[in-house]
């Protein structure tokens, strides 16, 4: 021992190397590429082409009219008129199944006009035909109820399915790890601390790479098919997700590390992980079933782990008050530092424990 | 040399280890002995610095152990593990590197390893792709990766077949040549007493002896001589100061404060019959084991 000693790798330097190891192996592993590759392109094509969908599940109908009748159906969109001479030509066609409906006059009509069909006639020929009232819209860019609920759905899909597999990645990483054993060689080298940092980092930047990639594809596919839906008043609610996701995220994944450095065989993982997914699961279902109730909402998006599709929700529907999403982020981050303080804590008693499986009780208390 | 200072260590209410000292010397095999769960496991863990004492201090050449230190060790644990789906050489080169050496040589010394180990496979095989045999390589490659001036190794025979326990050896010996401290625990017995300059045993978690094997025989027991004659040996129980441990017939296993006692008994012997064979009896470690984990 009188030689030199060598140098251990300092905190960051080592850091790194785990960040860089645990990227690495999933961008080698196929089944991981092909499923971030598979995802990204089906959700770009998807939206992509959502602007013409319409058009591809639409048809043509015909429809019979007198010429004192062809001028009414002038300009519907997806109407074919096929002349005809008199009302009984007009309900042979239909009665033959030839057309789907007949426009003719009627004065008895306040419109002037009658249609028969066979059984139902197309609705878009009646709702053009029909009498409007004249409608003036207050406030035409209030929150549609039903776009509130697909960004709801959408967003928690986003941060729900991240984490939970983003959360399963990191606890078989932190599994496998432990089941092979070298965890103690590297705790020789390095720190429990180092290891867990590690695997947080760089779960949070493949699942933001992942997230990105996707997004990227989306906006490309919303940009080629005109789509403004996606593109348009989403951006603030957007700004607010980001944030509030990454802190989120390290949260979870650091409990998730944290339940896997409990158990020494990847079968008894479920049973420590699922009280992590309950904490992610259940907000998530309370965020999408009362999109539409504001008290309960407000209170969600005060919940660390219902906050990041909360907040950017209630920013959406114009609900929150400036400073809100702000005491809602500060709350996150420091829910998220006592889970990082715990977290570590349970990996630095556990991970070295073999045997049967520590319960949460167990892993506090030594 | 590595000290290992009044050590102690409990995991919640038990106690594992007990004001447990002793030294590792330099350029010395020190063998590690002691029943299952006697604490050794927990000793080595604590030298790597992978747990922390209680109480006690380890030093190196007289200074506190330092990160420093415990990085220039190189460590194999009694579970053996490595990353199952990871290339044996990029595995070296990540453990490599945890010690500050730079990719360019951890690659560099990893691949000499393996050829002074004679790997049968490719570096670039994922470790799980190759025999057990060749795994074990990879596993001593893993240990001496980063050049270590010292090893610590928890059962490095064990599950072993010969030709790897020979090649393990091999390696042990030329390290500890090199003028490097270097203990392992084992539970084979035969293969510590080929091996140790020196023996530490431990039962729950106290030292009860170290030295070497030499010492601890003198220590620990009254010297042995065997004697075979033509007639039988019976009266050998009623001679003063020697303890008869095992007779059979015109054979005689005893114990005697010394030589000059047991040449007495020699002398005597002569007197009766002819004598075919008269020998000092090396006590074989592992009743010496049993005699100092038992008293």
């Amino acid at each position: 021992m009188s030689r030199a000693v060598t140098h251990r790798a300092g905190f960051t330097t080592a850091m790194g190397l785990v960040i860089e190891r645990e990227i690495m192996v999933r961008l080698k592993s196929k089944a991981f590429m092909i499923s971030t590759i598979l995802s990204i392109v089906i959700l770009g094509v998807l939206v992509g082409v959502s602007g013409t969908l319409p058009t591809l599940f639409s048809s043509t109908d015909k429809v019979a009219v007198t010429s004192a009748s062809a001028q009414a159906v002038a300009g519907i969109e997806d109407i074919e008129p096929i002349e005809v001479d008199d009302a009984d030509e007009a309900k042979a066609l239909i009665t033959a199944e030839e057309v789907e409906a007949a426009v003719l006059e009627s004065p008895n009509s306040p419109t002037g006009l009658a249609v028969l069909s066979l059984r139902s006639a197309p609705e878009s020929l009646i709702a053009s035909l029909s009498l409007t009232p004249e409608v003036e819209l207050l406030d035409p860019d209030a929150p549609d109820p039903t776009l509130t609920y697909f960004i709801g759905l959408g967003l928690g899909l986003v941060f729900f399915m991240a984490a939970m597999t983003f959360g399963n990645t990191i606890a078989s990483s932190v599994v496998e790890e432990k089941q092979s054993r070298i965890v103690e060689i590297l705790l020789a080298s390095t720190s429990a601390r180092v290891l867990m940092f590690g695997k947080v980092i760089a779960c949070t930047v493949l699942a933001f790479a992942q997230i990105g990639l996707t997004a990227v594809a989306v906006l490309t596919g919303a940009a080629i098919s005109g789509n403004d839906l996606v593109l348009g008043k989403v951006v603030e609610p957007i700004a607010w997700f980001v944030p509030l996701f990454v802190v989120g995220f390290v949260m979870v994944a650091a409990l998730y590390a944290a339940a896997a450095s409990m158990v020494s065989r990847t079968e008894d993982l479920a049973s420590t992980s699922t009280p992590i997914m309950m904490l992610i699961f259940l907000p998530y279902m309370g965020v999408i079933i009362f999109s539409s109730n504001e008290t309960v909402m407000a209170v969600l998006s005060y919940i660390p782990f219902s906050a990041a599709v909360a907040v950017p929700m209630r920013v959406f529907l114009g609900t929150i008050a400036w400073w809100e999403p702000l005491v809602s982020l500060l709350i996150l981050i420091v829910t998220t530092l006592l889970a990082l303080l715990l977290a570590t804590r349970i990996f630095e008693r556990s991970i070295l424990k073999s045997g049967p499986k520590l319960t949460w009780g167990q892993a506090l208390k030594r | 040399m590595i000290t290992l200072d009044s050590i102690s260590r409990s995991f919640g209410d038990k106690q594992v280890l007990h004001d447990l000292s002793f030294d590792i010397g330099d350029g010395r095999m020190t063998g590690f002995v002691g029943s299952n769960g006697s604490g050794k496991t927990t000793t080595m863990r604590i030298l790597l610095g992978v747990l922390a004492v209680d109480r006690g201090r380890i030093t190196v050449d007289g200074e506190p152990i330092t990160p420093g230190h415990r990085s220039a060790i190189g460590y194999m644990p009694e579970e053996r593990g490595l990353y199952p789906k990871m290339p044996i050489i990029d595995q070296l080169v990540y453990l490599a590197r945890f010690h500050g050496l730079t990719r360019r040589a951890a690659k560099a010394r990893g691949l000499e390893l393996l050829e002074q180990l004679e790997l049968r496979g490719e570096p670039t095989d994922t470790l799980e792709s190759v025999s057990l045999g060749n795994q074990q390589k990879v596993q001593i490659a893993a240990a001496l990766i980063h050049d270590p001036q010292a090893l610590v190794l928890d059962e490095p025979f064990s599950g072993l077949d010969p030709a790897a326990v020979e090649r393990t050896l091999d390696v042990l010996t030329s390290f500890a040549a090199s003028g490097a401290p270097v203990l392992f625990s084992s539970h084979q017995l035969d293969l510590v007493e080929r091996l140790v300059d020196d023996l530490v045993i431990i039962n729950d978690g106290r030292l009860v002896a170290a030295g070497t094997t030499e010492e601890l025989r003198r220590q620990r027991s009254l010297p042995e001589w065997t004697l075979q004659a033509d007639a039988d040996l019976g009266w050998v129980r009623g001679v003063p100061a020697v303890s008869v441990v095992e007779l059979d017939g015109n054979w005689v296993r005893f114990t005697a404060p010394d030589s000059a006692a047991a040449e007495a008994v020699l002398r005597q012997a002569l007197s009766v019959s002819s004598v075919s064979s008269f020998a000092p009896h090396e006590v074989a470690l592992n009743r010496l084991f049993q005699e100092v984990t038992q008293s």
